[in-house]
């Protein structure tokens, strides 16, 4: 989505709220939130309340808006009109306790090992951590390795091993299995929830039913830049309210 | 005047004979173009990496400027560099004119817009893949730009190699400034200029073709080193 011609949050430092760096990023309040590229709305007015705790997954059809209301949330995108408060801090300044791992693992030309390294390095953390963090993604044995000579589900391991080292408070996920064997899905799934376990909030997009309901504690439903639905998943999934819930759930084309 | 053939054979055998002062052009020539394309690097790489990640107002008409640069006339270069470093130009006071010093000042003019524009290609579309991460990362512009320096150093070892080739192959910059003196400041290109101009075709065509050797040679280097890196998937 990155060649569409919206407004990406610049590289340049961020001023910090000594205050809000204290207070924890959820709950989060998202009002009115707007996007709009070439006339169109992409976005149009979501609503949408995170608690703290748990695992949120994102469905809907494609173009729904899933991504790219990932990233705003995120601070990647600047949104054309609403708000996006992280218990009152914008997103743009809750950036640095998040982290994202991309549907296609963005990887340093460098060995496994040295794209953990950098990432600990930029974000001032104990590199000591490196082998643990390899370790619990099933990673040590290739640490030497080029990252890039890796399969895609130990690509996407390490893609997750790299936000993990940064602490994250949420952890956004953008089909991180989308092209993934089974066995890796699962392996992704293990450490996704081992890190909801410890207190991280997921948010996950997916468009794997059967994903979805493994990792789901609640369920946001996108449709055409709105948020159709917002359910506990133990409601979403036998009983979705929304008619494009229902049609997406059943297998039909939703328009 | 010896026929093309005859010529070519007292080249070869020029060439063999491990003659000193032969040698000692090559030296010079390597050493002055290597000193500028070191330099040349310090400076372009920065310039065009800083670009590649920068978004201003205007910024179209810098890339046009310095996508003009590249074709920089090398005797305007001379000129300029000459006027510059005379006793009584501004930077005279440097006693650099007629040294290799003052070659190695030309040259580094000449290739500073090479390297930065073609590096700003270069790093600009591997900024394109990382940016995003980057973002999300919350690196710093001056992370950002070390990032991709280290990350695209085999695919800027091409840019080098450009910009070497064309300092190496240059010679009417080096001729304003040096003034081709032996065993001073003549290069292997001001040396073909003036045996060609006094018919003495052997040497010339020696100096010939250990430019050409050695241009084949330091691609041929930093060809194999890019396959290294492939096979790596470093590239």
């Amino acid at each position: 989505m990155s060649d569409l011609p919206i407004t990406a949050v610049p590289p340049v430092a961020r001023p910090r709220d000594e205050a809000a760096m204290s207070r924890p990023l959820l709950p989060l309040r998202v009002s009115g939130l707007r996007l709009a590229a070439d006339g169109a709305a992409l976005l149009d007015g979501v609503e949408l309340s995170l608690a703290p705790g748990g695992c949120t997954v994102i469905m809907g059809p494609n173009g729904a808006g899933k991504s790219l209301l990932l990233k705003m949330l995120h601070g990647l995108l600047v949104p054309s009109g609403g708000e996006v408060s992280w218990n009152g801090t914008s997103a743009a300044q809750a950036t640095a306790r998040q982290a994202l791992v991309f549907q296609k693992p963005v990887l340093l030309r460098r060995s496994v090992a040295a794209n953990l390294d950098f990432v600990l390095k930029a974000r001032g953390r104990d590199r000591s951590r490196r082998d643990a963090l390899l370790r619990e993604v099933g990673l040590l044995h290739k640490a030497r390795q080029p990252a890039r000579l890796l399969s895609g589900g130990e690509a996407q391991r390490l893609a997750l091993a790299r936000a993990l080292a940064t602490d994250p408070e949420v952890l956004f996920l953008d089909e991180p299995t989308a092209s993934l064997d089974p066995a890796s899905v699962l392996v992704i799934e293990r450490i996704v929830g081992a890190a909801r376990d410890r207190g991280t909030r997921i948010i996950f997009v997916t468009h794997d039913v059967g994903q979805a309901r493994r990792m789901a504690d609640e369920v946001v439903f996108l449709h055409r830049g709105r948020v159709a639905e917002h359910s506990h998943a133990d409601v979403f999934f036998p009983e979705p309210r929304s008619q494009p819930a229902r049609d997406y759930l059943a297998g039909r084309i939703v328009l | 005047m010896q026929s093309i053939g005859e010529a070519f054979h007292l080249a070869l055998s020029l060439v063999l004979s491990g003659e000193a002062d032969l040698y000692e052009i090559v030296g010079l020539s390597l050493r002055v173009s290597l000193s500028a394309t070191v330099l040349a690097c310090a400076i372009g790489l920065p310039i065009g990496a800083l670009i590649a990640v920068s978004r201003f107002r205007g910024r179209g008409l810098v890339l046009i400027v310095m996508n003009a640069l590249m074709g920089l006339p090398p005797v305007v270069v001379g000129l300029l560099v000459y006027l510059h470093l005379s006793r009584s130009g501004p930077l005279g006071f440097l006693g650099l004119l007629y040294t290799p010093g003052a070659m190695v000042f030309a040259q580094t003019i000449l290739i500073v817009p090479i390297v930065a524009a073609l590096s700003r290609q270069v790093l600009e579309d591997l900024h394109a893949e990382y940016a995003e991460q980057f973002r999300s990362l919350c690196l710093s512009r001056w992370q950002s730009i070390t990032t991709l320096l280290w990350d695209g150093r085999y695919a800027l070892l091409t840019v080098g190699l450009a910009g070497f080739g064309r300092a190496v192959a240059e010679v009417g910059a080096v001729i304003i400034v040096g003034g081709n003196i032996d065993h001073l400041t003549r290069v292997m290109t001001t040396a073909i200029a003036l045996e060609t101009s006094k018919g003495d075709l052997p040497l010339a065509l020696a100096l010939g073709i250990i430019l050409l050797v050695l241009a084949l040679g330091v691609n041929a280097g930093v060809q194999a080193l890019r396959m290294t890196a492939a096979r790596q998937a470093h590239v």
